[in-house]
This record gives C-alpha cells, sequence and structure tokens, in this order.
C-alpha cells in the first residue's frame, strides 16, 4: 500500500469529496496546496480572520443545501466563535424540531508538543463533547484521517475534526479509492491480552510503542484507539477491558472532565466490565495548566513513554 | 511638545535595537536555540517606536503575536525577552509564556497575544481603568490589519467611543494579514474609514516615517488625556520578512518588486538621514550606536543561555493567586 502523511490524506480527503460533490464548498483564512485552482474562487473562500461570522456562515450555508467545510486551523481560533458552535450549531438542528440538515465539517489542529506555548497546544476536545449536538473524531493515523474526514464530511451533522499537530508529518498505508472510515468505529490497533492501553491522537502509537518495549518484559497490552468521541463506541472499548481486566487512558489534554474521564466512566459504570475488572481505572493526562512554552516544563506537562510504562506497571502491581 | 535631541537619538537607538533584536531571534530560531513561532517585526520598527515616544511608564499597551517591536518601545529589557525566547527562568514569564505571550507589567506593557484581536478587549479594559482612576494615564491598542477584521475590532470601537475611554486604537497596516492581502480581507484597504461610523477621528499616517507617527500618535494621546476619547491611527507600513516562521524561514509569496519598493523606504535608514540632516547625531555616532546594540543583543543572549530552565517542579506554580 502507498504511503502518505497525515497532512496528505487530509487534503485528499477533501479534493475527493468536493470533486464528487459540488456542493462541498471550503471556507479559511489559508489552505495546504491550491485548492483554487482546481475547484475556483467560488466554492474556495479565502476568509478574513473572522471565525466568528465564518463559523455561523458555514452553518447557515449547510441549513440552506450546501456542505461547507470550514477550517479554523488551530482550534485555538475557534474560541473566538464559541457562540456559533455551543448556542447555534450543536443546538440548531434540535432546537427547531429537525426541520433542516446541517451537514458543516469543521476542522482544527490540536495539541501541544511542538513548543507553541499555551494559547497554541490546546487539546479541549472534551468540551465539544459535553455540548451535546456535534459529532466528533480524532484519528491517529493518515488512513483514519482520510476516511473520517471523508465520513464527516458527507455526513447530516456538524462534525468536528480534530486533527493533531504532532501527527501532520507523520506517515502511513492508505489505501488506494474512496477509502472511508465510518464515524463513531474504535479500532483495536493492536491485541494482548493483560492490560488495554486507550490511546487517543498521538498517543496511540506512543502507546504501541510503549507496547512494544513491554512485550520485551513478557507484558502483553492491547492498544485501542476510539477515533471517534462522539458518538463514542463504548462496546468495543468494554470488549477489550473486560478481556484484559485493566486499563490505562492516555490523552494529553487535563484529566479533568476529559475524554479520559468520559472513557473512564463509560468502563466503569457497565455491570460486565466493572466486574472484569482487576484494577483500577487509570489516566495518564497532561498535568492541569496551559501548556507552558519552555521545552523542559512541556516535557513536564504532557505525558511520555515513561508515564505510560509506569501506569501499566502500577494497575498490574494494584490487581487483585 | 517638540522632539528634544535626546529623544530623537534615543527614539534611532530603540528602532535599531528592536531590529537586530528580531534579526538575531531569525538566527537562534534556525540555530534551534529558541522554539515555537517567531513573528518578526522588521520593517515595522518606526510605528512602536514613533507611538511609545508619547507615552510615560504608567501608559499601558497591548501588543499583538507580532510583539517584540512593541515590548522593547513600551521599555522592556531585551536580557529578560531574550531568556523568554530561550525558554528560561529569567524571562520575563519564567519561559512558561514564549515570544506570543510576552509581557511586562511594570513598564506597561500588558502582553503580546497570539490570538488575532485578542488584544483589543483587553486594552479597552486598560483604558476603562485608566478613566476610573482619573490620572490622565492613556492605553495604546497595537494590532494588525488582519485584527480589524474580527468582530472584537468593532465592538472595541463601539464601546470606547460611546464611554470615551482615553485609548489610542493603532492599526499597523502592514499589507498583509499572513498571506492575504488587505483588499482580500476588506471591502476597502483604509481601516481609518472604520472610524467615522463609531464618530471617532480616523487618521492615516506613513507607517514608515517615525517622526509623522509620533506627530499623530501626540494629537491622539492628548485628546484621549483631555478625556475626550479614542482615535484610530492607521500606520501604512510592510513587514520585510516572512509572517512566522517556526524551524525554517518560509518562502516569501509576496511580489519581489512590491518587497523592494517597500524596503527603499526603509524607516531606520530614513531616519537616520534626518537625523544627520538635523545635526542631531554623525554618522560615527550612529556607528557607534549601532556597535552598542550589538554588544547590548549580545550581552542578552549571553545572559538567556546562562539561566537555568525552569524545573519540572515548578510546572504548578503560578496557577492561581
Ligand atoms: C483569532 C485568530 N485567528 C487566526 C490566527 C492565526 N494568525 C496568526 S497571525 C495571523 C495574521 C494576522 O494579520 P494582521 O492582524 O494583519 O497582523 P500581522 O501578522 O500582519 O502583523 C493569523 C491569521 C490567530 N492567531 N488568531
Ligand atoms: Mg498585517
Amino acid at each position: 500500500m502507498r504511503e502518505i502523511s497525515f497532512q496528505q490524506a487530509l487534503d485528499e480527503a477533501v479534493a475527493e469529496e468536493m470533486r464528487r460533490d459540488p456542493r462541498v464548498i471550503l471556507m479559511a483564512t489559508d489552505f495546504t496546496g491550491d485548492p483554487v485552482k482546481e475547484f475556483g474562487p467560488s466554492r474556495v473562500r479565502f476568509t478574513p480572520i473572522s471565525e466568528a461570522v465564518v463559523t455561523g456562515m458555514g452553518l447557515g450555508a449547510a441549513g440552506c443545501g450546501f456542505r461547507p467545510i470550514v477550517n479554523w486551523r488551530m482550534v485555538t481560533f475557534s474560541f473566538v466563535a464559541m457562540d456559533q458552535v455551543v448556542n447555534q450549531a450543536s443546538k440548531i438542528r434540535y432546537m427547531f424540531g429537525g426541520q433542516a440538515d446541517f451537514p458543516v465539517t469543521y476542522r482544527c489542529t490540536t495539541g501541544g508538543g511542538i513548543g507553541l506555548a499555551a494559547q497554541h497546544s490546546q487539546s479541549p476536545y472534551s468540551m465539544w463533547m459535553h455540548v451535546a449536538g456535534l459529532k466528533i473524531v480524532l484519528p491517529s493515523t493518515p488512513a483514519d484521517a482520510k476516511g473520517l474526514l471523508k465520513s464527516a464530511i458527507r455526513d447530516d451533522n456538524p462534525v468536528v475534526s480534530f486533527e493533531c499537530s504532532r501527527l501532520m508529518t507523520a506517515t502511513g498505508p492508505v489505501p488506494d479509492g474512496d477509502h472511508l472510515v465510518p464515524i463513531g468505529v474504535a479500532e483495536v490497533k493492536r491485541t494482548g491480552t493483560d492490560v488495554t492501553i486507550v490511546g487517543l491522537a498521538y498517543y496511540v502509537a506512543e502507546a504501541l510503542a510503549v507496547a512494544e518495549e513491554l512485550a520485551r518484559e513478557g507484558i502483553s497490552i492491547e492498544v485501542v484507539d476510539p477515533r471517534t468521541l462522539v458518538p463514542m463506541d463504548a462496546d468495543t472499548l468494554r470488549a477489550s477491558v473486560r478481556k484484559t481486566g485493566r486499563v490505562v487512558i492516555v490523552d494529553e489534554a487535563p484529566a479533568t472532565c476529559s475524554a479520559a474521564a468520559e472513557i473512564a466512566a463509560l468502563l466503569a459504570e457497565d455491570p460486565e466490565t466493572f466486574r472484569a475488572l482487576r484494577a483500577p481505572v487509570r489516566r495518564v493526562c497532561a498535568a492541569p495548566v496551559p501548556v507552558p512554552y519552555s521545552p523542559s516544563l512541556e516535557r513536564a506537562a504532557l505525558p511520555g513513554r515513561e508515564d505510560i510504562t509506569a501506569a501499566v506497571h502500577e494497575v498490574l502491581k494494584q490487581s487483585v | 511638545m517638540a522632539l528634544s535631541t535626546t529623544g530623537m537619538a534615543q527614539m534611532l537607538r530603540t528602532m535599531i535595537l528592536i531590529r537586530e533584536f528580531d534579526e538575531r531571534a531569525i538566527r537562534l530560531r534556525v540555530a534551534g536555540k529558541i522554539y515555537g513561532a517567531v513573528h518578526p517585526y522588521v520593517g515595522q520598527e518606526a510605528v512602536a517606536v514613533g507611538v511609545c515616544a508619547n507615552l510615560t511608564r504608567s501608559d499601558r499597551v497591548t501588543s499583538t503575536h507580532r510583539g517584540h517591536g512593541h515590548c522593547i518601545a513600551k521599555g522592556a529589557d531585551v536580557r529578560r525577552m531574550m531568556a523568554e525566547l530561550f525558554g528560561r527562568v529569567d524571562g520575563y514569564c519564567k519561559g512558561k509564556g514564549g515570544s506570543m505571550h510576552i509581557a511586562d507589567f511594570a513598564v506597561g506593557m500588558l502582553g503580546a497575544n497570539g490570538i488575532v484581536g485578542g488584544g483589543l478587549p483587553i486594552a479597552c479594559g486598560a483604558a476603562l481603568a485608566a478613566q476610573l482612576e482619573g490620572k490622565g494615564d492613556v492605553t495604546v491598542c497595537f494590532f494588525g490589519d488582519g485584527a480589524a477584521a474580527e468582530g472584537e475590532f468593532h465592538e472595541a470601537l463601539n464601546i470606547t467611543s460611546a464611554w470615551k475611554l482615553p485609548i489610542v486604537f493603532v492599526c499597523e497596516n502592514n499589507q498583509y494579514a499572513a498571506n492575504n492581502t488587505v483588499a482580500v480581507q476588506h471591502p476597502g484597504v483604509d481601516i481609518a474609514a472604520h472610524a467615522g461610523a463609531y464618530h471617532m477621528p480616523g487618521v492615516i499616517v506613513d507607517g514608515n516615517d517615525v517622526l509623522a507617527v509620533h506627530a499623530a500618535t501626540e494629537e491622539a494621546v492628548a485628546r484621549a488625556r483631555r478625556g475626550d476619547g479614542p482615535s484610530l491611527l492607521e500606520c501604512k507600513t510592510y513587514r520585510w520578512h516572512f509572517h512566522a516562521m517556526r524551524n525554517t524561514p518560509p518562502p516569501d509569496t509576496r511580489p519581489p518588486e512590491e518587497i523592494a519598493s517597500w524596503k527603499a523606504r526603509d524607516p531606520i535608514a530614513r531616519f537616520e538621514r534626518d537625523v544627520r540632516e538635523r545635526g542631531v547625531l554623525s554618522a560615527p555616532e550612529i556607528r557607534a550606536i549601532r556597535e552598542r546594540v550589538s554588544a547590548d543583543l549580545d550581552e542578552a543572549v549571553a545572559f538567556a543561555e546562562a539561566s537555568p530552565f525552569p524545573d519540572a517542579k515548578d510546572l504548578l506554580v503560578d496557577m492561581y493567586a
């Protein structure tokens, strides 16, 4: 299979969906590649730096039959459009009794680890998970990035696509042709029997690397990637934990009210999974601070492989 | 108030310091000694310096992602700025902020800002505080042409005019927001034209002429200090370098003739000519200033390099008062 980067996979997804459906339009302050060349300036719009109005325009155009893709570029900038996301996009369909569909896709990069400091290193997906009414995807590989973004564009609801900054240059195999990954389906990225590691985005590959190291110590790790945060594929996560009896959840957002917290709850409140648990559910998340700039502090704030490894050893030690 | 001889010499020195600081920041970033993003202010020095020369220490400014120039012009110490870029404990933010979140509240520099338009509401708050304090202090709010498309810009002009707050809005129209020209972003190329709708003076000034910027600001600051409310000053200028760099400088996508024509209007060369013709400084004196700036920056880099990285045990420090 051909190998392409995460960024190329995302660009392919957009281009293919634009070819497939003339109602797909783009709005952003800038684009990778030159989409104007192929699709023209009426479908590819360079916007002013006006996140609030552009976010609302995406929603409005979606309600009037278009399939807009609004790229905030960084999740940082989406906060300027909070009203449009929280009070409008997430609620508009339900609030109006399902009178119309709003097939808009909001895209943004997310995550830290590249020295961009507090405002530009955020992982706030759980804030959006909390606002009922949005679908949320968070891929960890180029193939998933392409397949999920294509599904997001075809979905008839507002979907937020979180695209991890640290993964942009990561490469991986991506199938040729119309490659779709369904929204709401997790994937077991490695099978194992002793401990389940649920990783998000960048931390899927980190979990796989840790699993490889621990295999040498005779510890068998299963790595599960939810891939979609809303709707969350609780069945796949629970099935894995019922098998291993132990779970470590890894994410670069702080733990409080996080996706990791939600996953922990989904596991613990399921009677069958609860009975299968042999150790406390464990989270490995970022420190509860804005991501600091200095490399020494940034490393300390975000989870590292040694934190994941230590957590695995701990849940093994704590096992009943 | 006419500028004194020492005032002009000081302004020239500050302009040179700003330029050399950012040229060095680029080299340090390429060398991997500093991290994150660098947004050079090179080419726009006359704006920060011409504006801030009208301010006292108790006046305040808010800045942008392209904030090093505003910081230096407002009187921040380049050693502590450099230490911040190096991510060290002696930086202004103890290494927690970096280039885009640099601030020195002691000199009234209320912060760079990684959010386009994000500084405008904060500046309005500072101006409200100044009005309430009644000591005649003013706030200057620096922002780019791109920020004028944000709702916050319009909200800021509206409320400060309605409340007659002591604030000067300084739009640095450097012709681009990232790769987009002003014409792509706005229905008209003059940001100052918005002033009329908000019932305040809107003044366009040559942002590469530090004396013109100084004079226009003087009037706007006087109006604010008198209690007559805000003004919008639009400084037409140009950034010489790329919008932003991370690991390597990105290629420039702007027309080469355009870049060349603006470089021919170098604000520093122009002011150097001015001060020589007025007999304020001689050519050897200017050379001495340049050497001094270079030595100061060597010292700033040495200071930064000697400062330790923050200890991980301080990760949770500074969260709450
Ligand atoms: C709310 C927000 N949207 C987008 C960005 C990304 N961004 C950073 S600087 C910039 C261009 C700003 O242009 P302008 O205001 O003219 O300032 P200049 O860079 O020219 O100094 C953009 C789009 C941001 N930082 N904040
Ligand atoms: Mg600009």
